[in-house]
């Protein structure tokens, strides 16, 4: 290595940036803007008074990779999406980009997804991209958490950044709700557990070396440290099934849905967070 | 030349004069061994980032060699310090002869 000092300067490659400093109590800010990472549990929660953001429970470290969207690695992956939005693809010739001329239009969407469409379908992001892409464009699907989607989810989640989860639990959305709850209350697989026995009745607590975290999904797409990418919501309850030895149901199938729809539910009024740092 | 390579620099926009300033910069770069085949089992050439500088108004600041070992998108953060207003270049240079630059100006408040 050559160091030339012409300039007066003070040179060393760290790591380690002594300005920002995160904790357990400490608030999240991201380029000035304050998320909201604990908040009074929705009403619909029975057995939890306050709801807490994932971040909350990752160590230093982790909290202050994702105060600065240099230091997020999410953004390699978002900067991938930048240029997949202008990427023209399929029969029709079209790019994400011919008709959503910006971001903006995805404004909210994060936040109030996943929702019952006017058919009476639960649908999800990625459904919508994917219909999108067979659809409109004539291109083929991408895979449920292939990397392609993982980073157009963080883009189009990232617009919504800041906004409280809001996700509609009544009207046409009820059963559905409703199937997602008895979902998250069912044990399964070997250990028999079910998702509240780590994420309702033991969060906090270390599991082995884990500190469980409430299993908030307002930070998804989330960069995990462990695999070093995008990670979806439904990659992630797969991995938590495989987890208490149970059979995992599909990406993108009715039981992830619906399970899906719930566990949002848990957290409205947090911020969302998308692309979140988790390890 | 490489695909999907995308230098990313942040550089505070103002400083007072003299002040030390933190830059961070970070490269999204595949670093192609030059040992994997293509689908129809054609080598992909070699392509690897060999050498990292960073210049203000001309002056160099930093010059890195880089081995064959480093990771893929290679993070670098260093302190320097700004007497006046200018230019930071930022240059990349890879194996297959590319060189990727990204500019930031930075004024003084």
């Amino acid at each position: 290595m050559k160091i030339t000092s012409l300039l007066p300067l003070a040179f060393s490659i760290v790591a380690i940036s002594g300005v920002v400093t995160a904790g357990e109590d400490s608030t999240l800010t991201i380029e000035g803007e304050v998320f909201v990472t604990k908040t009074a549990a929705p009403a619909h929660l029975e057995n939890v008074d306050e709801i807490f953001s994932g971040w909350t429970f990752r160590r230093d470290e982790t909290q202050a990779l994702q105060m600065d969207d240099f230091d997020n690695p999410s953004f390699v992956f978002i900067d991938q999406a930048l240029d997949q939005f202008e990427m023209v693809e399929g029969s029709v010739g079209k790019a994400c980009s011919s008709c959503h001329d910006s971001g903006d239009g995805f404004l909210g969407l994060r936040a109030s997804m996943p929702r019952v469409n006017s058919a009476g379908d639960l649908e999800t992001i990625p459904e919508l991209i994917n219909n999108c892409r067979t659809e409109r464009m004539g291109a083929e699907k991408w895979k449920w958490s292939g990397g392609q989607m993982s980073a157009m989810l963080g883009l189009i989640g990232l617009q919504s950044r800041g906004m409280p989860v809001d996700v509609v639990i009544d009207g046409k959305a009820a059963s559905f709700w409703q199937k997602g709850k008895d979902l998250y209350y069912q044990r399964v697989g070997q250990l028999d557990m079910a998702c509240s026995s780590c994420h309702e009745d033991n969060y906090g607590n270390m599991i082995r070396a884990d500190h469980l975290s409430q299993g908030q999904i307002n930070g998804f797409p989330t960069y995990r440290l462990k695999n070093a990418k995008l990670n979806t919501i439904h990659g992630r309850f797969k991995g938590c099934m495989k987890n208490i030895r149970a059979t995992p149901f599909k990406e993108g199938s009715e039981e992830f849905k619906a399970l899906e729809l719930y566990v949002a539910s848990r957290a409205n009024g947090l911020s969302v967070e998308t692309p979140s740092v988790r390890n | 030349m490489a695909k999907g390579v995308k230098p990313r620099v942040k550089v505070p926009k103002t400083a007072a004069a003299g002040e030390t300033i933190t830059i961070k910069t970070l490269i999204s770069h595949k670093m192609e061994t030059g040992r994997r085949k293509d689908g129809d089992g054609n080598v992909i050439p070699r392509s690897i980032i060999n050498r990292f500088t960073c210049a203000f108004n001309g002056k160099n600041v930093v010059d890195v060699n880089m081995e064959p070992a480093i990771s893929v998108n290679p993070y670098f953060q260093f302190d320097a310090t700004v007497p006046e207003a200018g230019d930071f270049v930022f240059t990349w240079y890879d194996d297959d002869g590319s060189v990727y630059e990204k500019k930031k100006s930075i004024k003084i408040a």
